[in-house]
């Protein structure tokens, strides 16, 4: 090599250091170590919409274990438990908490005790079982694990929490997708997706994209329509029953 | 077919939806009655919020009662003063109910406050139904034993009460508080139950008001139509739990339901017809006690909390 071919290649090393910076090692600058994509990055809820699966695919430039999770828009969940009174089961006491996740699922590629210890998912907040939920509730220490577990089951049975992580299928050593699904009643918002490229029990890499869920078409136009002017959603909603209710009589005095 | 619920905001079957509208229109047209106290149990058992369905099952009466009034106010059996009194008390009556209505949500009562009502009334209606077709049924029932109405004349503590008004089209002369009272309370059962409350209305104005029958269905469905659409209204200014998509799939099917049933009725007889009746809104009552008493699946229930 010249030395002018050397000064070269320094001088452009020099340029490239910004970038470099961002990765472990210099040779493997040119390709990242997790690169993850979504087949589609809007989940559109139309007037027929019964639940959508979401292709997740990435490549991982040198083996490891991937682990993906999918947390909804936070909101405030009220737990209530039925008691019975006189005969009848009641609801009577309960516990409210914040910051639970309006829906939530979990993939990987083999279990995710194997991949990680328990205290890196714990830092992490990876898997149903490691996400914090804050209780604004008073509630007495065994009362605690017993409403939290009927939140998760009760999230589960309504489909919005994944009953147990997905499996996430590697095509070649470098190549992985998974499907994530959306069911029916799945709430609208912001979804954040993390994949997480584990060695070696830790975390070795995370990307972090971003997902919208929301409702398209006459539906959303519908439900923006009667939470922004409801006054005049009710007025139009009644005209809309008294004109069909007068289109009915006049059908039915011509028989 | 599927059609997503913009409010309800869940899927539900198209066909399903119509062919529930449909029917209860039939068995409105087979037995003359609002529908409003079966719809809104049936939507409920489908999975539709009880919120919503009772909201979106008072926007629906007011068309189904629209279309009822007409014939009557034809034939000059509304009595328009006494629609307008049991009005003032059903606009105070619904108001109040669906305040208590959101009172009871922020609870987590409303959805056994609102079975609750049913079995009362269902269990109520529909076993006097079934007493009283099956006794007609084997003509046990004496000759001549037609629906008696109380004395017009007959005095009672209700006749001391102030604030005496002339109701001409009803020939009466009794106090304008015993209107307004039946109106607040069915006002209130219309935004608890989503029902016309057609089913104690008519009693009602039978037995306690003395009213002639003649003008009973229609001076009722005058005022329905109103107090339903004023629970419509303020349910959606204050709860937005109307949905207009699922009001319109129940009328399509009502209304062509309610044809089928007219023309079906007219074959059968009149006491079979009240029988029948009688044991689906039993049946439909004992499914929602049954509901309410077995231990459920899952003691605890979670719901959003930005309720």
């Amino acid at each position: 090599m010249t030395v002018s071919s050397r000064m070269l290649i320094s001088i452009m090393l020099i340029g490239l250091l910004p970038i470099l910076s961002l990765g472990t090692a210099v040779k493997k600058a040119s390709a990242d170590p997790l690169v993850v994509d979504l087949s589609n990055h809007l989940v559109a809820i139309t007037t027929g919409f019964t639940g959508t699966n979401v292709l997740l695919f990435g490549a991982v430039e040198d083996e490891g274990d991937v682990i993906v999770t999918v947390r909804g828009p936070d909101q405030d969940m009220v737990v209530r438990k039925k008691e019975r009174k006189v005969g009848i089961w009641i609801n009577s006491k309960s516990a409210r908490y914040k910051n639970v996740p309006a829906y939530y699922a979990s993939a990987s590629n083999r279990p995710m005790d194997i991949i990680a210890p328990p205290e890196v998912l714990l830092d992490y907040r990876i898997g149903l079982q490691n996400l914090r939920f804050v209780a604004e509730s008073d509630m007495t220490d065994e009362d605690k694990p017993i409403y939290r577990e009927a939140l998760v089951r009760n999230m589960q049975d309504s489909g919005l929490f994944g009953e147990r992580p997905a499996k996430i299928s590697f095509l070649s050593n470098q190549l992985f997708r998974t499907d994530i699904h959306f069911p029916a009643n799945t709430p609208t918002g912001t979804y954040t997706i993390n994949v997480y490229l584990m060695r070696d029990g830790g975390v070795a890499s995370v990307k972090t994209t971003p997902l919208v869920v929301s409702k398209t078409g006459v539906s959303a136009e519908v439900y923006e329509f009667a939470h922004r002017y409801s006054a005049l959603y009710g007025i139009i909603a009644v005209i809309i029953a008294v004109v069909a209710g007068w289109i009915a009589s006049v059908a039915f005095r011509k028989r | 077919m599927q059609i997503y619920l913009p409010i309800a905001e869940i899927s539900v079957n198209i066909f399903l939806i119509l062919g529930l509208g449909g029917g209860v229109g039939f068995l409105s047209g087979l037995f003359g009655v609002g529908g409003g106290f079966l719809i809104t149990p049936l939507l409920i058992f489908y999975g539709i919020p009880p919120a919503v369905s009772v909201a979106t099952a008072a926007n629906q009466i007011v068309a189904s009662s629209v279309s009822g009034v007409f014939a009557h106010w034809k034939r000059g059996n509304v009595d328009l003063k006494m629609g307008l009194v049991l009005l003032a008390g059903g606009i105070v009556g619904s108001t109040a109910g669906v305040w208590v209505f959101a009172w009871l949500r922020s609870l987590g009562q409303i959805d056994l406050v609102i079975s609750l009502c049913y079995v009362i009334f269902l269990g109520i209606i529909g076993g006097m139904m079934l007493i009283e077709a099956t006794r007609a049924i084997f003509r046990t029932r004496r000759r001549g034993g037609q629906i008696r109405r109380s004395k017009k004349h007959q005095h009672s503590f209700i006749h001391g009460l102030p604030f005496k008004m002339r109701f001409y089209r009803s020939g009466l002369y009794i106090s304008a508080l015993l209107p307004l009272a039946v109106g607040f309370f069915v006002g209130m059962l219309t935004a608890l139950m989503g029902v016309g409350g057609g089913f104690v209305m008519v009693p009602a104005m039978i037995y306690l008001l003395g009213m002639p029958t003649g003008v009973v269905i229609g001076t009722s469905l005058f005022q329905i139509i109103f107090v339903t659409a004023n629970v419509t209204f303020l349910q959606s200014v204050q709860t937005q739990t109307v949905d207009v998509a699922l009001a319109i799939l129940l009328l399509i099917g009502g209304v062509i339901g309610a044809q089928f049933g007219a023309q079906f009725g007219a074959r059968l007889k009149a006491e079979h017809l009240r029988a029948l009746l009688g044991l689906l809104v039993l049946s439909v009552c004992l499914k929602l006690l049954f509901d309410l008493v077995i231990t459920p699946d899952d003691l605890y229930s979670v719901m959003p909390g930005d309720l």
